[in-house]
């Protein structure tokens, strides 16, 4: 299967996850899941058999109400089983909780509250550099996320240390909770925002197209003496078109009927992703 | 005995055990020269960081350190690395359970004339509170120099607090009396427990010395572990006394106070009264004159034993 096929894939299992837990930040999930596939499927040196490595590749995702969509990847790269995660998923007592927590298999850094995972992966890219290293680090945040300050102390420190081994994402999918992102607290141009902070800035057009996304991670890992910044400008709710740029569906568990519908669309975009790759292939 | 700050204590200590473990990172937050580091920064440039004025990102970025195998000294005024970064104490530090050292140097009010926003009041109650996070404030520098020793064979996050100046020791050089999370016995005595931790050890220690001569008994527990407590000695303590009397450089709630009250009225009911710093922002002063208008020095806490005992 092609990765473009198994983000979709991914999705459904994401959306039968959410129905199965009741609860779950829905459209983050589907925006963000092309690049946690690119990330995990061809990107990060990382596995369950190297987790305990120095030198594998770590990820923090910072926009922690994604989760479902985590967990549906840690699922399928094998860090835990699929069976167990959608039983266990927002259950009494259960470690799948509604935000990433290090106490699964996987999960480096407990997330959840916004604007921590870029400090965060600073103090790790920063370790990699003085013990000379070669892993890289990742992070995930989401565009609403920005509006924290702490991203920007992040930000700061990272190319003041010359962290060319940390490159950052941000799921530019532009709905929050309550809105549209530039009318809640605007963000534009935020190219030139993280490129006046000494970063090296990638936009990527299509930031749900896997093969974009893919030539935009190979590109930062070229750069030296500064980190990258990926503005994956992405679709919320991508992959139905009953959730796809509605704000309502940033947290949100689908009805029997919307379920069915969402089912059909991501079944047609999972059909159109795998026989697009078999003809590139 | 030559007097040496707390803070200096840990900095020594640090470097002493820096020569040969180069896991061990110190932090600063633009904080080398008052948290006494500029000498680990300058000896050990490979095994320092600085954050700039940036509290929150120190934390975070000492958490991402310690994840890849650094024991993180996250060094910055204990106001600040207290409140301003207590979420990342909470997420980062605790919650991830990274191990990271919070040294909040210049603690309770040491800047005292700096104003409220220079002190940290309420570093106990709000540190205590997090799950994961332990909490000690070492009286003299022979005992901070012991809890740092103990400290670097563990992997988990604490905070330790630490005042400015340099205070009378209260123990010996060679000859500390140290066991990590158990009180330390200062002097015994079955008409009162005076329980402190941090600076108000040297008075409590103090004011047994006059009440002695009174011919009251006290017991004087150096509770640097405030979290977590010693709940064995305060037990031990308050059951062989009529009344216990807490110490601490802290606001009236959520301390050390607040802690042993809880023991000791489950345990071994009897009067609890705390002595602190009031619910308000302090007096314009020196730590001493801070001190001494609340009370809090050796004639005042005397004096609280005495009404207790009456």
């Amino acid at each position: 299967m092609n990765l473009q096929a198994l983000a979709y894939k991914l999705r459904q299992d994401t959306v039968d996850l959410i129905r199965a837990g009741k609860a779950g930040h829905i459209g983050g999930d589907m925006s963000v899941m092309d690049i946690l596939v690119e990330l995990y499927f061809r990107q990060m040196n990382i596995s369950p058999e190297n987790m305990d490595s120095p030198d594998r590749d770590l990820f923090v995702l910072s926009k922690g109400h994604s989760v479902e969509a985590y967990y549906s990847v840690l699922a399928e790269k094998g860090f835990f089983s699929k069976e167990q995660l959608h039983k266990e998923f927002s259950q009494y007592g259960s470690k799948f909780i509604g935000h990433p927590n290090n106490k699964l298999p996987g999960i480096e850094m407990n997330s959840g509250s916004l604007g921590h995972g870029l400090p965060v992966c600073v103090g790790m890219a920063k370790a990699g550099k003085m013990d000379g290293r070669n892993y890289r680090v990742y992070t995930v945040m989401g565009d609403g996320e920005l509006a924290e300050g702490s991203v920007w102390e992040g930000a700061m420190a990272a190319s003041h240390y010359k962290l060319d081994n940390l490159c950052a994402v941000v799921d530019r999918n532009r709905l929050q909770i309550s809105g549209n992102t530039e009318d809640v607290m605007a963000h534009d141009d935020l190219h030139e925002r993280f490129k006046s902070f000494g970063w090296h800035v990638i936009d990527v057009a299509d930031g749900n197209d896997i093969d974009q996304l893919h030539e935009a991670f190979e590109e930062a890992k070229t750069v030296k003496g500064k980190p990258t910044m990926l503005i994956a400008n992405t679709v919320k709710g991508k992959g139905s078109s009953i959730m796809e740029n509605k704000a309502n569906w940033h947290h949100k568990v689908p009805t029997d009927e919307e379920y069915a519908q969402i089912y059909v669309d991501l079944a047609r975009t999972f059909e159109e992703a795998r026989i697009n790759g078999e003809r590139e292939a | 005995m030559a007097k040496t700050a707390n803070k200096q204590m840990i900095c020594e200590v640090l470097m002493e055990a820096a020569k040969t473990d180069k896991s061990i990172v110190a932090l600063c937050s633009d904080s080398r020269g008052s948290g006494s580091f500029t000498a680990f920064a300058d000896t050990y440039p490979e095994q320092f960081v600085e954050t700039g004025i940036a509290e929150q990102n120190l934390v975070s970025i000492a958490a991402g350190l310690a994840k890849c195998g650094k024991k993180a000294y996250a060094v910055s005024p204990a106001c600040f690395l207290s409140t301003r970064s207590y979420e990342q104490c909470k997420i980062d530090a605790a919650y991830s359970n990274t191990n990271v050292k919070l040294i909040g140097i210049s603690g309770g009010v040491s800047y005292g004339a700096l104003g409220m926003s220079h002190h940290s009041a309420q570093d106990i109650a709000a540190m205590s509170a997090i799950p994961n996070m332990r909490v000690y404030i070492p009286s003299d520098h022979l005992q901070t120099a012991e809890l740092i020793k103990a400290l670097l064979k563990d992997e988990k996050p604490a905070y330790i607090r630490v005042g400015r100046n340099a205070v009378d020791p209260i123990y010996e050089e060679g000859n500390v009396p140290f066991e990590m999370d158990k009180a330390t016995v200062v002097t015994k005595g079955e008409d009162i427990a005076i329980i402190a931790c941090g600076e108000m050890v040297k008075p409590a220690k103090d004011a047994a010395a006059i009440l002695a001569e009174e011919g009251i008994a006290a017991t004087v527990l150096d509770m640097y572990c405030v979290k977590p407590l010693d709940e064995k000695s305060v037990i031990e303590a308050a059951a062989h006394a009529r009344a216990v009397l807490t110490v601490e450089e802290h606001a009236p709630f959520g301390g050390l106070g607040s802690m042993v009250a809880q023991v000791v009225g489950r345990e071994c009911p009897r009067k609890v009264f705390n002595m602190s710093l009031p619910d308000a922002p302090v007096i314009t002063g020196t730590s001493k004159e801070v001190f001494d208008t609340y009370g809090l020095n050796a004639e005042g806490i005397a004096a609280k034993a005495r009404e207790l005992l009456r």
